[in-house]
């Protein structure tokens, strides 16, 4: 079996952060897997400015933060210092750190003394909130939306409510508006946005988008595709006010309701994830938001430089 | 027309609420703001507000089907619907870099439409 120092797995700001401060800690001998065509995680499609001003001191786009870390590792001269490798996914990891990974016509198995789990996380969906209804085509994480119009190039639907206000959701607002749908209301249960004001400002207000707080989408209707959402107001304990409810007419729901951390993987080797970064299996460490979910890429790209130097200086040890 | 607007100020995370006193468009007083950010803020955005355009444009014969790009510079809020026109018009054919220019001196605005990531062929 192939035998690598330290293997990082996931090639978004977390794995390409703790790669770098991996070797530069002194690690030599590092490969990246990516199952993606490209390296840059989830900012690739996180077209929007609002990235990189504690970490570059810049308002930048998502793919200008990626593009930042894929300069620094393309620069590293030294062979395979960094051995990057897209397509590359991985499906096994075990308690002996030994990675299975499959690329296109090939199945890899290669052991490393040290791993960095750096997978992201997922989208809450709408089978992990209650909304009763029917369940007709148009439904959409906001992510898979952001997906589809940002990297695929095409408008997922026309007429459009966004449930959730958090940063994703508002975020989508902007983004469907700009690409001449109508987003018809956005509606969040809590009485506020956990989202950030000049979100709020610039992708909502600034389009006379209505926003719905202590709502919640009571039922979804349609009977192939979306048709309409029934919308009812709630009080303070969430409980609805019957008297309230109200139709919108829509052929697109995008369910914007919260992130968890990618850790099948980590569970598959049978670790716990524990104190920053660490895992319950020494020499295994997770970053970024398999770790934990972050707001920002900023503090992602921090927290996981400290992975790659926890796994340096483990490496060391052993 | 006297009126008072309320606003957010967004130039940094405590998020003053300002109220600001207009005539005709044109800021008279603005109060609730605790520095002169705020001050500043409110006067650009009641009396031009400026935003950053950043959306895709088609890819030709490269391994993308959409670029990412961004305007170079804050345009006129009201410019937002005219710009985003134009790039979709606009198509990219050539490997570009995050920060090539693709439209110089774009709509007339003084800014840039720049790619936001690299494509190699
Ligand atoms: C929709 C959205 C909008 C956001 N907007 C902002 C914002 O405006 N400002 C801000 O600062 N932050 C924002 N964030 C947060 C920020 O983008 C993330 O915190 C950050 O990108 C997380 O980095 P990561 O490397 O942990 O995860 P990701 O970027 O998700 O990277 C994980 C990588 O691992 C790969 N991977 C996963 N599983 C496997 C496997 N089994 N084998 C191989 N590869 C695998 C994935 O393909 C991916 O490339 C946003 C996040 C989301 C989801």
């Amino acid at each position: 079996m192939i035998k690598r120092e330290l293997i990082v797995v996931g090639g978004g700001p977390a794995g390409m952060a703790a790669a770098l401060s991996a070797y530069e800690n002194g690690v030599k001998d590092i490969l990246l897997l990516e199952r993606d065509q490209f390296l840059g995680g989830i900012l690739n499609q996180c077209i929007h400015t609002g990235f990189g001003l504690q970490h570059f001191k810049e308002d930048l786009t998502g793919p200008e933060f990626a593009d930042r870390l894929i300069i620094k590792i393309k620069a590293i001269k030294a062979d395979k210092a960094i051995e990057v490798s897209l397509q590359s996914f991985v499906v096994k990891l075990t308690d002996r750190k030994v990675v299975t990974y499959l690329k296109p016509g090939k199945f890899e198995e290669v052991q490393a003394k040290a791993i960095i789990m750096a997978t992201g996380c997922r989208e809450r969906t709408r089978e992990m909130i209650p909304i009763p209804g029917d369940r007709p085509a148009g439904i959409f994480s906001a992510g898979l939306a952001q997906k589809m119009i940002n990297i695929e190039g095409w408008l997922p639907g026309k007429e459009v409510v966004i449930i959730g206000s958090g940063d994703i959701g508002l975020i989508m607002a902007r983004r469907f508006t700009l690409e001449g749908a109508k987003v018809k209301a956005v509606v969040e249960i809590q009485k506020e946005s956990r989202g950030l004001v000049r979100n709020i400002v610039q992708c909502v207000q600034d389009f006379d988008i209505p926003l719905y707080f202590r709502h919640k989408i009571k039922r979804i209707i349609g009977h192939d595709r979306v048709e309409k959402v029934e919308v009812v107001a709630v009080d303070e304990n969430l409980n609805e006010k019957p008297e309230t409810a109200f139709d919108i007419t829509c052929d697109t729901v995008l369910v914007s309701v919260g992130l968890i951390p990618e850790n099948e993987l980590i569970e598959m080797a049978g670790a716990e994830i524990e104190d920053l970064n660490t895992t319950s299996i020494p020499g295994i460490f997770s970053c970024g938001n398999s770790y934990k979910v972050y707001d920002l890429a900023d503090s992602v790209t921090r927290d996981s430089e400290k992975a790659g130097k926890q796994a340096a200086e483990y490496l060391k040890r052993i | 027309m006297i009126e008072t607007r309320k606003l957010t100020c967004i130039d940094c995370p405590k998020g003053c609420q300002l109220s600001i006193e207009t005539d005709n468009g044109k800021v008279m007083g603005i109060s609730g703001n605790q520095c002169k950010k705020g001050e500043e803020y409110a006067k650009q955005e009641i009396e031009n507000p400026m935003r950053i355009l950043t959306t895709t444009v088609i890819a030709e014969g490269l391994p993308l089907k959409m670029i990412p790009v961004r305007t170079s510079g804050p345009i006129p809020k009201a410019k937002l619907k005219e710009a985003i026109e134009a790039a979709r018009k606009t198509k990219i054919t050539k490997p570009v870099q995050a920060e090539t220019i693709i439209t110089k001196n774009f709509l007339d605005l003084g800014v840039n439409l720049i790619a936001t990531r690299e494509i190699l062929a």
